[in-house]
């Protein structure tokens, strides 16, 4: 449970979005910028944060499918920046990504014992003959049945075909599953289903997560920590509890505010206005400076260091992150009626039924 | 028994993309009756020597230009042969012209179309502006240059074409290609450890295969009036063998006093090739998942 799994140190991604008659770049797009971030073995850490703060891209450059343009990723002591074709597909072996929308994840003209078999064939993970048993292995594992390897995805319903996406990530016994929103594209009586797969897996093989969101009800849920994006820059980061309960950032605040909770009588939080500025030309000094209520002139100058402001590793980039005034967060505890709670615990229960049923 | 499953079963109706096509085909009447007679005709080619009443190139002057008869149902040429059975040859003609210069035309468009949409860059570039020059210039005047260049006959008739409707392959696979690498499915593969070459054969090509079946039916209709074409100009089958378009070209001077000879060669190409863009019409229609 303990020791780093994977680091990344500043890691910077840049794409080029315009280019001259002769293919030299005219405008790029910063979509990552020093990105600091490390995940401890059987950590779940949480990435939140608006569409188009780089999340996604976070995910791809981690798991090498995109290059970084600077920086180290280290991945179990290894650095695997700059990885040989061979030693790259060694690397997809350790780590694995699933991803938001599982009615495009999955090949249409495959069975689903076709996708998951791949991925034994390609590593040797068992021996071929062993390779049919695996796979019904497998579907039993994330509660589906051994008969449902000759069927086809577009036969299954949205949860399933998510099941499906997890049981090949599954397949190839990865130490890190990059969750890219799995939920998300789920109806909400099913969301609950999949986090409890995606927790009982985790606990059961000794999983790490590295789980992306823009939804912070399903990342309390989930996460061990928490780190939120604006920008391709890194805000905020430390444990969920204190997250949630403390945040000290300005951005992280707002997010906080606009989730919807299950109670009545809640006043009214201030919300963010205007649009996220685009990443062409983001401002300069402090990129939320301009949609910031707390903001001065030093923020206009200079980019803010993710410093330590208290508490277990807890780093906020807000210059004035001590002069913040006091926060009553509406996540603080659940703050929720005890029907509700009930409720919640029939969703949350564990899952392990699920799968010998 | 403590599980709350909430999860939606699957819809019943189990279908498999190919049954659903072959179930939308099969309301297309015109299509399923062109595929009747496509079948037929590869039937009359494949039989052909059992089919035909004379041997379609045994001369005989004493029956030459004799109008249609109970003898010599579609008439006689001008050199007293068999209209009818020459026609039934000739069917081997046009429809292995049709058949394999697409072949042909397949097996070198698909893997450069490949190479290009998954690669793109500088390959992508250098074969874009072959593929353009290539379709510059009018699909027919190519074929007869190329024709003209390797020699007269049926065989580098079919190359010819072939080569002809190559760009027309190297462009679909290639844009279709490049609308499949954007799916999620083909980044799964990547994140799995496919090696490139599998994820074109194995994750590719098969997505990219109802457009290429409906383009290849099609371009096998354009092939065989190319076929027809080079053999009107004597550039396609070689005299005395029989083909559709040569016999055209022998009609042309009898047009005023034996017009069935120029009819029923005309007739059958008007048939064949209606009935492969028919069928790919309909195919194409079946395949579509957004017609209903």
């Amino acid at each position: 449970m303990s020791g780093t799994l994977l680091d990344l140190k500043q890691i910077g991604k840049s794409f080029v979005v315009k280019r001259s008659l002769f293919g030299a770049p005219l405008q790029t797009l910063r979509a990552l910028d020093g990105i600091d971030l490390t995940l401890k073995r059987g950590e779940t850490l949480a990435i939140v944060g608006e569409s188009g703060c780089g999340k996604s891209t976070l995910a791809r450059v981690v798991l090498r499918l995109i290059d970084p343009s600077e920086g180290e990723i280290r991945f179990d002591g290894d650095n695997i920046t700059a990885l040989s074709p061979s030693a790259l597909r060694s690397f997809r072996r350790k780590a694995q990504l699933i991803f938001q929308d599982p009615f495009a994840s999955l090949n249409p003209r495959m069975t689903v014992g076709d996708i998951l078999n791949e991925p034994l064939m390609l590593h040797d993970v068992v021996p071929a003959s062993e390779q049919d048993g695996r796979v019904s292995a497998l579907l039993v594992q994330v509660g589906l049945k051994p008969q449902d390897a000759k069927r086809f995805p577009h036969e299954f319903s949205g949860g399933q075909r998510q099941r499906i996406a997890i049981a090949r990530a599954l397949a190839v016994e990865p130490d890190l599953i990059i969750c890219d929103e799995p939920v998300s594209a789920l109806d909400v009586s099913i969301r609950a289903q999949i986090l409890n797969l995606l927790a009982d897996l985790k606990a059961k093989l000794g999983l790490s997560l590295l789980f992306i969101s823009h939804d912070l009800s399903v990342v309390r849920s989930v996460a061990d920590r928490v780190a939120v994006m604006y920008l391709g820059r890194v805000v905020e980061e430390g444990r969920a509890e204190d997250i949630f309960a403390n945040p000290r950032h300005p951005y992280t605040r707002a997010l906080v505010n606009a989730v919807p909770l299950p109670v009545p009588k809640r006043e009214s939080r201030p919300l963010l206005q205007g649009d996220v500025p685009s990443p062409i030309s983001p401002p300069p000094g402090c990129h939320f400076q301009t949609r910031c209520p707390f903001v001065i002139d030093a923020c206009r100058t200079g980019r803010p260091p993710l410093e330590p402001c208290g508490g277990h590793d807890h780093r906020s980039a807000c210059i004035r992150h001590a002069a913040l005034p006091d926060y009553d967060s509406p996540m603080r505890d659940h703050a929720t009626a005890p029907v509700l709670k009930r409720l919640m615990a029939a969703f949350v229960r564990p899952s392990k039924s699920e799968t010998t049923n | 028994m403590s599980a709350v499953t909430m999860e939606t079963p699957a819809p019943l109706a189990i279908e498999s993309p190919a049954r659903r096509a072959w179930r939308r085909l099969k309301q297309r009447k015109s299509a399923l009756f062109a595929l009747f007679v496509i079948i037929a005709l590869i039937l009359i080619a494949i039989f052909a020597p059992l089919i035909a009443p004379y041997d379609p190139t045994k001369q005989s002057w004493s029956a030459v230009r004799k109008a249609p008869s109970l003898a010599h149902w579609f008439g006689t040429d001008e050199v007293g042969r068999d209209i009818l059975s020459r026609i039934i040859y000739g069917t081997r003609a046009s429809l292995s012209a049709g058949v394999i210069s697409v072949g042909i035309a397949i097996s070198i468009g698909v893997p450069l179309g490949l190479l290009a949409g998954y690669l793109g860059g500088k390959v992508d570039a250098i074969l874009g502006r072959i593929t353009d020059a290539m379709l510059a210039v009018p699909f027919l005047i190519l074929a007869i240059a190329l024709a003209a260049f390797l020699g007269p006959s049926l065989g580098n008739a079919m190359i010819a074409i072939g080569v002809t409707a190559t760009p027309l392959f190297i462009r679909l696979t290639r844009g279709q290609t490049l609308s499949v690498v954007k799916e999620d499915y083909i980044e799964a593969a990547r994140a799995v450890g496919n090696p490139g070459w599998r994820i074109a054969l194995r994750h590719i090509l098969p997505n990219v295969m109802p457009a290429l079946l409906v383009q290849a039916t099609l371009t096998i209709a354009t092939a065989i009036i190319a076929e027809a074409s080079l053999s009107f100009l004597g550039l396609g089958q070689q005299p005395p063998a029989p083909s559709w378009g040569s016999m055209l070209n022998a009609a042309q001077r009898f047009l005023t006093n034996a017009p069935w000879m120029a009819v029923w060669p005309g007739l059958a190409i008007f048939v064949t090739v209606l009935s492969f863009n028919l069928f790919g019409d309909g195919l194409r229609d079946a395949l579509d998942p957004r017609t209903k």
